[in-house]
């Protein structure tokens, strides 16, 4: 079963990208490719294998609850596309 | 001899004792950029005055005595995917066009902190996605080997400034052989270090179980230099490793006694160059004849690497440019067009009385995002997205990424059974040298098979590093890929610098 047209369309809106019919077109092509040849990974045996998210046997990282200077607010703000005084500015949500 | 031939290490030894002021070297290696990027293209930002303000400022206090940092007034390159603050950052892409960070990443902070004289960043893959730098969404790198070439990527601008003397160090990042590749296609030497061992905070994120910072510079004394300086347990980056970091500089000079070298069957196979194959097996003779022990390793799943990676890599970067929402920074559609145009379809489907896609339209806030992303994402970056959005989606995970995760396993496994051998495993850092511009602008998947010899080092989280071995009939470079077990970047650097006192390949330079 190959990738579908459909399928893509769909995984767009998951994305939050958007495609011209054309360009829709063409990634089914390429991404069903790279589909193709990820499925080689079906002969291989992991029945027993835990699976590695991760190299770094690392878990659950704590620090010391000790205030510490974080990011000044104008700073964060300084680079938002828009903003309205202390918060960033975003079309309607409710309403719409 | 123009002080463009000297390595860092002895560039170092000249600024110690004065023979050269930071400023003085700084300017050189500023008109050297003036004169070559323009065909080169490897910078997509230098700002000479900030180079000359800190050049100027270390050399006063070099001469009011006061102890420097490791890097004491060298120029040093930085890949344009590590945040500096007050300077803007790409990550060659049109997203981050305007994006200046509001902090350093702690690699920059630790360049500084040694003294470094930032030079200017590099172009780069957009976020770091590719192999030839052709993904930049603003320029073009060229092969200093030959201009019609790439440099490789995602690393190309690092490798290709190192390569045409535009600086004498520089960082590039490692996700599946963006270092090595680079520094292979360009004739010098580049590590990736172990998963863990340079902090990644402030670094870009595109696949965070894989992201490592590293050095290319021209021999493998400058690497470790370099490295020195970046390494290190960061407080602020919890996946990297709390481990003592060694003086690279201190042991790289003392060759390995006994070396026990371990050649992948796998890493020979059908597709390598020949004149790739030839010059590996010359370096392979190189260390037999200073003593080294040759063996046979398997690494049986390594065919596996480039399919597992294009799963997991894809995975991780659909999460991490989920951020690029036109809301926080980057760049943002125009709001007024998109809710034109949201309104006008609005209208025709009304019209048409199509009630399932009347109800199934973007909101704006939805299409704020899709339009904003899709207008600023180029084409290599959407497809990988994609590919992570796909592979996680409901009905698809088990199938691809919890499979991908297993075999991830099965590939470390084989490395931890063949360093219980070897030192080192020793091949090729890629299949053939530097392609052509432009080669593979319609077939990603072919792009995405020249990462088979690396990515590997990238899904197992070990070290490897790409050292020049060779000049093909072509005149084009050759690169030799060592690998080793976590943390053990001084054998890495220990051998490659025991193969550079007896070879001059990394000495040799384009045109």
């Amino acid at each position: 079963m190959g990738l579908t047209r459909d399928e893509v369309a769909k995984v767009s809106l998951l994305a939050r990208l958007r495609f011209s019919d054309e360009e829709l077109d063409t990634l089914t092509t390429q991404m069903g490719q790279v589909v193709e040849y990820i499925r080689q990974l079906e002969e291989v045996d992991t029945e027993s294998v835990q699976p590695m998210a991760h190299v770094a046997d690392i878990h659950n990282v704590l620090v010391d609850d000790v205030p510490r200077p974080s990011l000044d607010r104008e700073d964060a703000l300084a680079n938002a596309p828009k903003r309205d005084d202390e918060c960033y500015r975003v079309p309607a949500v409710l309403g719409d | 001899m123009s002080v463009l031939e000297f390595t860092a290490t002895e560039l170092l030894a000249e600024l110690t004792v004065g023979n050269v002021s930071a400023t003085e070297l700084t300017r050189v290696y500023l008109a050297q950029i003036e004169q070559n990027d323009e065909a080169i293209g490897a910078f997509l930002n230098v700002d000479a005055e900030r180079a000359l303000t800190q050049a100027k400022a270390i050399d006063q206090r070099r001469q009011a005595g006061e102890q420097l940092g490791l890097l004491a007034g060298l120029p040093v390159a930085v890949k344009d995917v590590l945040c500096t603050k007050g300077w803007t950052t790409t990550c060659g892409s049109r997203m981050l066009e305007q994006f200046v960070p509001p902090y350093d990443a702690t690699v920059i902070n630790k360049l500084k902190a040694a003294d470094a004289v930032l030079i200017g960043k590099t172009n780069m893959d957009e976020f770091a996605m590719g192999g030839s730098t052709e993904n930049s969404a603003f320029k073009k790198t060229h092969n200093p080997w030959g201009l019609d070439r790439t440099p490789g990527g995602s690393s190309g601008g690092a490798a290709a400034c190192v390569a045409a003397s535009m600086a004498p160090l520089s960082v590039g990042t490692d996700t599946g052989g963006s270092i090595r590749q680079p520094a292979a296609f360009c004739g010098v030497t580049g590590m990736k270090p172990t998963y863990g061992r340079v902090s990644r905070y402030g670094l870009v994120a595109f696949a965070s179980s894989f992201d490592q910072a590293g050095p290319l510079a021209m021999a493998a004394e400058d690497v470790a230099l370099l490295l020195e300086a970046i390494a290190g347990h960061d407080p602020v980056d919890s996946t990297s490793a709390n481990v003592p970091t060694p003086s690279y500089t201190a042991s790289v000079r003392e060759p390995i006694k006994g070396l026990r070298l371990g050649v992948a069957r796998e890493h020979f196979g059908d597709g390598l160059d020949g004149g790739v194959d030839s010059a590996v097996r010359e370096a392979i003779k190189v260390f037999e004849s200073q003593g080294a022990i040759v063996r046979e390793v398997s690494l049986p799943h390594s065919k596996y690497a480039i399919a597992t990676y294009y799963i997991i890599a894809p995975c991780e970067a659909s999460s991490n440019l989920a951020r690029y929402d036109g809301v926080h920074y980057g760049y943002r559609t125009d709001e007024k067009e998109m809710l034109a145009e949201l309104a006008e379809e609005r209208k025709t489907l009304e019209e048409a009385g199509d009630r399932a896609k009347l109800e199934a339209m973007d909101t704006s806030l939805v299409r704020m995002y899709r339009k904003t992303r899709s207008e600023a994402f180029g084409p290599e970056v959407k497809r990988r997205v994609m590919l992570g959005s796909y592979a996680l989606s409901a009905g698809y995970y088990d199938a691809y990424y919890l499979k991908a995760l297993k075999v991830r396993r099965l590939i470390r496994e084989d490395y931890d059974a063949a360093f219980k051998d070897v030192d080192l495993i020793i091949g090729p850092t890629t299949a053939t040298p530097a392609f052509k511009l432009g080669e593979m602008n319609e077939d990603p998947l072919s792009m995405y098979l020249q990462d088979l010899y690396t990515v590997s080092a990238n899904l197992a989280g070990i070290a490897a590093i790409s050292l020049p071995c060779g000049i093909t009939g072509e005149g084009l470079p050759v690169g030799l890929q060592l690998q080793a077990a976590p943390f053990e970047e001084e054998k890495l650097l220990r051998a490659a610098h025991m193969f550079q006192q007896a070879t001059d390949w990394h000495t040799k330079r384009p045109r």
